[in-house]
């Protein structure tokens, strides 16, 4: 009786036994590390807006605080994005006749809102609380970066679950004084210990968990409802 | 087999059941006559979690067709996973002042009902109205609401709400409606001709206007009420009693004993959630001695009735012979003994108006429903007075709507004068008179001979269709203007949002008539109350505070201060008295009920009214309390009429009637059967002076023999998509205007054929377990062991002692109860949770529910709980995540001594839940503070949680139930609750998106005391979350006060102040699983009469 196979099926078996298992795996792998990627998570793409509006200018150059536009953040989970008139209790007296900011002056005008790009865009599913991270000492710069820096607004986390948790499980690795909260620049060593040394965010971190007693919530339903 | 030979065999069936009844030890609880009967099919269907073949794709849609679908949004969902898509955002121009983003706004306003307004508190997301709470400060409200008003937001983004302005089919502008209606009025000699239906007005200045502008313009204007679900017998009456118009109000905390007469005082009516809270305020567990004790004799199983501690199941047109007959007991003057009604009536009654004489002047209270006949009312005022009643638990106010005892008695003049010609323009507001008027006016014929008909009304239903002129009306929720509640009490009604559908102000087109036209009608209301303030009687409120103060603090409390009607000083006219006797006396004699003259009776219905509510899914999809049947109405008939009428008590499906479905289309319905919530019930023909109409029949225990029970508005041919087609039967079609609430003379035919009910009856059978567990006063001052000893680890630790075992002592207990603890489940609880901070927990009060229904909508409309539809519901889908159960007690062919039970099921929040322990994903798990989390995007759908869920309360997305499609449905959800999507599995927990805004502002607040202080933070200390801070939606809802939620580890909190006073009637269910529930209850205790408890039945 002749061979059903020929001699070469005995290396093929293997080939596709263990080619299949690397392929599968390879796969999975590959679909994790795109969904890590900038492209999956939109991290640090910049887009073009309506009016080229720049926080390192504003912010950094001019030193508004950040709660003078995003006035509900102390407040609510939703930090509010200035409505026009805001723009325009400065821009009525300076600047009223740059032509970048015509589209500003148009929406005052015409009463037709002006339409930014949404920049960071959380996962469905999740509520998050702005006023409350605020009030237990997390920086602004911990999560949406050195925005005093941006001209344009980019996204600085990867937004992912294991972003947060990351922090979630370990608070002291962003907790900063609360009146530290809105400043752009802090470091910890700007601040020094009780022994004269400096800070750093590890003691820092550790001392201000316990004083302001921060509990590592990690429970499914402390974001989804 | 022949069929006669199948009817005696359910007979026999029958009484082997009761036999078995008979003869068991302790009480028999049952919830459906299927259960009673124990088809083999039932106890089948009984076992399986979800019902057979609800798996299975059994839709039109074809698997094939199915999963191409799923390929291609498989494939566009992987790639949309990759980069979302990114939106926009689009700021304000300017922020309206006072609003933080993100935050809900609470604004007081009040719904209009029958006229009748309710004071809610409405939620605004955005100026989206998503949520409606009651207003704790309003006289009718205090803090609840019902199903009406926790269903309105529903019907404000109703898409078929979207009618436009038209005349005769084409788009028209408001200035053309108006001028048209004002050169029709100029042709008209002072406006003879000119007839106006409208619903019932008790608006303040809705009345102004009509009567100081329209009416000083037009004084020959007609102006009639229409109102299908009021009566206007308990006025009329009443004025004869005292010789002048007055309505009622009960001050029912202060009765001791109560004595109801086919009146729902529980959930009928302008005042029924205030009467509610008083009833239940009187039935403390923890003040036994002062519990009311409340009679009832009614015509139909009402919620009141349930409640009841004696109930009689009476006829209606007996309710009469039995008022005189407590009249002649309580020896009213002039009243002599009437003859007649059974043995089993006048020893209920005897013994009843003893009880109400033997207790002090002023502590009791009669009361009559208003579809009882003038002459009961006049009895019952007598009856009051006799009692001291008069001025002290009854007092009586002028009449708060507008013409008062006009509304039904005008209806035939109108009728008339349209067929004569005489009515030249007519113009509806409101009303939907060509469905709703009684058959025998012919209204619709009528209707069409009026030469111009205007109609305003906020759908485009029966009445639009057949008239010339279509105008929108607004919701409640969108405009502005007032109302009185049943105390006279005013409330400005505040719009939330402007009007989604172009709707229009009935008060703003009057004032369009007028010589001042264009005012919007926020400024007709302040004008109204500026000169209320300015009239003379105010100078008290004047001299304290000035007008835009009172009017801004008017708006912000929901009421208008000194508004309310003033108690009038009445003495009981003896002639009337008199008079009302003789007339009764020469009465025809009184006659058992037969077959042959059935009686009917007409109610509104509880879900969807007189059928305004005919396109609300909340409602329609909302188990009936009594019934529990969803998406119909049904002829309501008792155990022995049933029999006698040769209704089949089965409710499976005839084989040899495949074909014989009526009005439900068999294609649909066709491919499963036999299932949980399907019910294929008979129907029958009744008929009522030749006019016929078809209904599926519904057998009720309690409901009396020979009394048919139907409920008005169904069978509407244009209430919208979700309410047209095929959603029950239109009774409106047998009912009389001279006869509208109970006639004689019914004839009630099979047909022969079948229809499906959709019905909740019979899910989640719980195996018969002491679940409701009901006892009375005197047992529990006798043994306050009772509750526990009915619960299984009493009967555990008795297991091999046999039944004797109930004579042990207690102690003995305890110590068995040790070792037969027995439990599959790991004992993880302690070591792994210390619920360091918080441990919430709710406690349900069965001895106040009244089965309402209100938490079960509430909790639809806070947590976007999805409407499947009739076809889902006889799947066993339905997603209510708490739902009441109904249990029967006793034997259900002597309706008088039917007890019925009411338990409200949520997620028990088991400390050692069995779902947590099987999910394969993680989905669902235990919280730091006790709560099972559903974690609604990591469900994979297996349904093991479900399965293996003793109590069944966990809700799966069988289809994609939630309506993504259409805008303005999205608007109604609440922002702080994920939408769920098909495939995901959904239960109750505890509004965790509350909980959680509760504890960050309690951080916050903590935080920024400690920070102000200087220390550091003291979680326990600074962050504590007040008991009341958190108020579930259920919770609020609850007239009764009924559900009690709160922190179980802080002793001060109500909850655990609850289970340490009531903790001997505290227990839970199916704590023999050891799942240990963080929900208990609180057992239900009745205060009856020992004189007229039946033969020591039942544990205590």
């Amino acid at each position: 009786m002749p061979q059903a196979f020929p001699r070469y099926a005995n290396v093929l078996t293997w080939v596709v036994i263990i080619g299949s298992v690397v392929g599968v795996s390879t796969l999975g792998a590959s679909v994790m590390v795109f969904a890590r990627t900038p492209y999956a998570t939109h991290k640090a793409v910049a887009y073009t807006q309506p009016v080229q509006f720049s926080h390192a200018h504003h912010v950094n150059g001019l030193g508004i605080d950040c709660r003078y536009c995003h006035n509900s953040v102390e407040e609510s989970n939703y930090a509010n994005i200035p409505p026009t008139k805001t723009c325009m209790n400065c821009h009525s007296q300076i600047w009223v006749g740059s032509k970048m900011l015509e589209p500003v002056r148009e929406s005052y005008r015409t009463g037709k809102s002006l339409e930014w790009h949404k920049i960071h865009r959380l996962s469905d599913y999740v509520y998050f609380d702005h006023s409350i991270h605020v009030t237990k000492g997390i920086g602004c710069v911990s999560c949406h970066g050195r925005v005093d820096q941006m001209q344009a607004v980019y996204q600085n986390g990867t937004l992912l679950m294991e972003w947060c948790l990351d922090c979630h499980r370990a608070p002291e690795k962003h907790l900063r004084p609360r009146d530290q909260v809105f400043n752009m620049s802090f470091k910890p060593e700007d601040m020094t210990q009780e022994s004269g040394s400096p800070h750093t965010q590890a003691t820092l971190g550790s001392m201000l968990r316990t004083k302001y007693d921060i509990r590592s919530l990690i429970e499914c339903s402390t974001c989804h409802r | 087999m022949s069929s006669l030979n199948n009817k005696e065999k359910e007979i026999m069936d029958l009484e082997t059941v009761l036999q078995k009844l008979e003869n068991t030890d302790g009480k028999q609880y049952w919830r459906s006559l299927d259960e009673l009967a124990q088809g083999e099919g039932f106890q089948e269907m009984i076992q399986r979690e979800f019902p057979r073949q609800a798996a299975e794709w059994t839709d039109p849609v074809t698997r094939r067709h199915f999963l191409t679908l799923m390929g291609a949004s498989l494939a566009l969902a992987g790639l949309s996973g990759c980069r979302p898509p990114g939106g926009k955002i689009v700021p304000n121009i300017k922020d309206p002042e006072g609003v933080t983003p993100g935050k809900s706004m609470f604004f007081a306003t009040a719904m209009p009902l029958a006229g009748y307004g309710n004071g809610l508190l409405a939620e605004s997301n955005q100026g989206r109205p998503t949520k409606i709470e009651g207003n704790i400060d309003h006289p009718s409200s205090l803090g609840a609401t019902d199903v009406f008003a926790q269903a309105s937001v529903l019907g404000l983004y109703d898409p078929d709400r979207e009618s436009g302005l038209t005349h005769l089919g084409r788009p028209k502008s408001w200035d053309d409606v108006v001028a048209s209606i004002k050169s029709e009025l100029a042709k008209l000699p002072k406006g003879k001709g000119f007839y106006l239906i409208t619903d019932t007005i008790t608006s303040p200045s809705l009345v102004d206007q009509l009567s100081n502008e329209f009416f000083k313009d037009y004084p020959e204007v007609q102006w009639v009420q229409h109102e299908p679900s009021a009566s206007d017998n308990g006025i009329e009456g009443l004025s004869k009693a005292f010789g002048s118009a007055c309505q009622p109000i009960y001050k029912v905390s202060a009765a001791d004993v109560i004595l109801s007469l086919d009146a729902d005082l529980l959930s009928r009516g302008p005042a029924h959630l205030r009467y509610t809270r008083e009833f239940s305020s009187r039935r403390d567990l923890e003040k036994l001695d002062k519990m009311n004790r409340m009679y009832v004799a009614e015509s139909t199983l009402t919620n009141t009735g349930v409640k009841a501690d004696h109930r009689l199941a009476l006829r209606a047109m007996e309710i009469e012979r039995f008022a005189y007959l407590i009249a002649f007991y309580l020896k009213v003057d002039d009243v002599a003994e009437p003859k007649g009604l059974s043995a089993e009536s006048r020893r209920f009654a005897e013994i009843a108006a003893e009880d109400l004489a033997a207790r002090g002047k002023g502590t009791t209270l009669v009361i009559v429903g208003d579809e009882q006949p003038e002459s009961v009312h006049i009895i019952v005022a007598a009856i009051n007075e006799k009692l001291g009643n008069n001025g002290k638990t009854v007092s009586y106010i002028d009449p708060v709507h507008a013409k008062p005892g006009e509304r039904s008695k005008s209806l035939r003049g109108l009728v008339d004068d349209m067929n004569l010609g005489k009515v030249k323009v007519l113009f509806v507001w409101g009303a939907n008179p060509v469905y709703s008027m009684p058959a025998d006016l012919k209204f619709k014929e009528a209707f069409e001979k009026v030469p111009l008909r205007y109609r305003m009304g906020l759908f485009h239903d029966e009445t639009s269709r057949l008239s010339h002129w279509h105008i929108p009306d607004s919701h409640f929720l969108e405009s502005w203007g007032d109302v009185r509640a049943f105390d006279g009490t005013a409330t400005v009604i505040q719009p939330l949002i402007a009007p989604l559908y172009f709707g229009r102000n009935f008060q703003e087109l009057l004032s369009g008539l007028s010589e001042r036209p264009n005012r919007d009608a926020s400024a007709i209301v302040k004008d109204y109350w500026k000169n209320w303030y300015e009239a003379p009687g105010q100078t008290a409120i004047r001299s304290s505070v000035p007008f835009e103060k009172f009017y801004r603090k008017s708006l912000h409390d929901g009421l208008v201060e000194g508004s309310r009607a003033a108690i009038k000083s009445v003495k009981l006219l003896v002639e009337a008295v008199r008079a009302a006797s003789k007339k009764f006396e020469a009465s025809p004699e009184w006659k058992e009920g037969s077959k042959d003259n059935l009686e009917i009776t007409f109610r509104p219905d509880e879900s969807v009214f007189d059928g305004r509510f005919a396109n609300n899914g909340w409602l329609l999809e909302l188990p009936k309390s009594t019934t529990k049947i969803t998406w119909d109405n049904a002829a309501i008939m008792s155990f022995k009429t049933a029999i006698e009428l040769g209704v089949s008590l089965k409710t499976e499906k005839r084989p040899e009637l495949e074909d014989g479905v009526y009005r439900s289309p068999a294609s649909s319905f066709g491919f499963t059967g036999g299932e949980h919530g399907r019910a294929y019930v008979d129907t029958i023909k009744l008929s009522v002076q030749g006019r016929e109409l078809v209904m599926p029949v519904w057998v009720v225990p309690g409901q009396p023999d020979n009394s048919i029970n139907v409920q008005l508005g169904y069978g509407r041919e244009r209430a919208g998509k979700v309410g047209t087609r095929d959603v029950g039967a239109d009774v409106y079609k047998i009912r009389t205007s001279s006869d509208p609430w109970n006639a004689l003379g019914l004839k009630a035919v099979l047909t022969g054929k079948q229809h499906i009910l959709a019905c909740t009856q019979s899910h989640h059978y719980m195996e018969g377990r002491h679940l409701v567990r009901s006892g009375t006063v005197a047992g529990s001052i006798e043994n306050d062991k009772w509750v526990e000893e009915m619960g299984p680890e009493a009967h555990l630790a008795h297991e091999g002692h046999g039944h004797e075992g109930h004579d042990h002592k207690h102690d003995d207990h305890k110590e068995e109860q040790g070792k037969t603890r027995l439990s599959m489940l790991p004992e993880i609880v302690s070591e792994k949770y210390a619920y360091k901070q918080h441990k919430w927990g709710m406690i349900i009060n069965l001895t106040t529910c009244t089965g309402c229904s209100a938490c079960s909508i509430a909790c639809q409309a806070e947590n976007n709980i999805p409407v499947v539809g009739k076809l889902e519901v006889t799947r066993g889908r339905e997603m209510h995540w708490i739902r009441i159960d109904r249990y029967f007690e006793g034997n259900p062919l002597k309706p008088n001594q039917l007890k019925a039970h009411y338990q409200p099921v949520p997620c028990q929040q088991c400390e050692n839940a069995p779902c947590e322990q099987v999910c394969p994903v993680a989905a669902t798990v235990h919280s730091y503070d006790g709560l099972n989390d559903m974690v609604y995007n990591r469900c994979v759908g297996t349904r093991y949680c479900s399965n293996n869920c003793p109590y069944k309360v966990r809700r799966f997305n069988f289809l994609q139930y939630t309506d993504y499609a259409s805008v303005s449905m999205k608007m109604v959800n609440n922002p702080d609750v994920t939408v769920r999507s098909r495939g995901v599995m959904e239960k109750c927990n505890y509004c965790v998106q509350r909980i959680r805004a509760a504890e960050i502002e309690a951080e916050k607040r903590g935080k920024l005391k400690a920070e102000r202080e200087n220390r550091a933070l003291d979680r326990a200390k600074d962050c504590q979350i007040q008991d009341g801070e958190i108020v579930t939606a259920c919770q609020a809802a609850c007239p009764a006060n009924a559900i009690v939620f709160g922190d179980l580890k802080d002793v001060n909190s109500k909850v655990a102040k609850i289970q340490k006073n009531s903790g001997k009637f505290n227990y839970s269910i199916l704590s023999e699983l050891n799942t240990n529930p963080r929900t208990t209850y609180l057992a239900e205790v009745r205060n009856p009469n020992p004189k007229l408890v039946s033969s020591g039945k039942g544990h205590a």
